[in-house]
């Protein structure tokens, strides 16, 4: 009797071990942290990109609008695939785009708007990457949406595609 | 003179005691885009900056914890690499405590059993 609910005890246990790892298999490699609170924007300052002239985070998103603030650089591969859906998205009159340079050489940053586009209304330089870290971004791309309220509600991690530009639209319309 | 030396040993000192806290909270941030490193070992772009705010954050007067809160808003408990012990976490922390006492049970149980079979 005392040997079989051993038996049974190792036999829970084995299966338990193998659902925990199977289920771990099947997860994706990348980990994206659940973050509890929806957060107020960062209060800042920072340089604009067409001028000398520092700017107050509460100018910058003043109006009574979404704000959907995207991290770009002219060296980031996937910040181009992207650049179409964000010049789509820019034509949208509920919603101003605000983009954050990352990191980046200016003459190339200004070439890449040059060539592609300007989706921003108002684009701020984050040179040293730590106005990307008081928005909690990884890197680059990355995009944030911003309510009424000027608080984050939503961040994409890495470049948009046709699909979150569709959840963008739903939550800012 | 004196005092000179004095106010520029203070802040040698200070700057010591600086660095050091640097170190150890650097230490305690995971990379979180990097495999197994901490902000401290990385070299990302990503570990850059977040040293720079911390450097910014102890030089504003921020205490280790409040530079640890502001982290943990922006990016989750899983960037600190001591996890606090909260309702997410109890399971982490006292699942080795109650493993630890069980398999001590177990080991009690057999000593007395074997002992009683001696005698």
């Amino acid at each position: 009797m005392k040997n079989k609910f051993s038996i049974f005890v190792v036999i829970i246990f084995l299966s338990f071990c193998f659902v925990v790892f199977y289920k771990g298999l099947n997860n994706p490699n990348t980990y994206s942290p659940k973050i509890k609170d929806k957060k107020n924007i960062p209060i800042f300052k920072a340089k604009n990109f067409n001028s000398d002239f520092y700017q107050n985070s509460e100018k910058i998103f003043e109006e009574d609008i979404f704000y959907i603030v995207n991290i770009w650089a002219s060296w980031c591969v996937p910040c181009r695939t992207e650049h179409p859906l964000l010049m789509k998205l820019s034509k949208n009159q509920s919603v101003k785009l605000i983009g954050l340079n990352y990191k980046d050489n200016l003459n190339n940053a200004k070439k890449f708007i040059n060539d592609f586009g300007n989706p921003y209304s108002q684009i701020i330089i984050d040179n040293d990457g730590t106005l990307s870290v008081e928005f909690g971004a990884y890197g680059v791309p990355e995009t944030f949406i911003i309510d009424k309220n000027k608080v984050i509600i939503k961040k994409f991690i890495g470049p948009i595609d046709k699909e979150i530009v569709e959840e963008i639209k739903l939550i800012i319309e | 003179m004196i005092i000179f030396l004095l106010i520029g040993f203070s802040h040698l000192k200070s700057d010591e005691k600086n660095n050091d806290l640097k170190s150890k909270i650097l230490k305690n941030i995971r990379c979180l885009i990097c495999q197994g490193q901490s902000v401290y070992d990385s070299e990302s772009e990503f570990a850059s900056s977040i040293k720079l705010i911390v450097d910014r954050k102890i030089n504003k007067g921020l205490k280790e914890k409040e530079i640890y809160q502001f982290l943990r808003q922006r990016y989750g408990d899983w960037i600190i690499y001591d996890p606090k012990l909260e309702k997410n976490t109890y399971i982490l922390w006292l699942l080795p405590l109650l493993l630890f006492l069980f398999g001590g049970a177990i080991i009690y149980k057999k000593i007395k059993l074997n002992k009683h079979n001696k005698i």
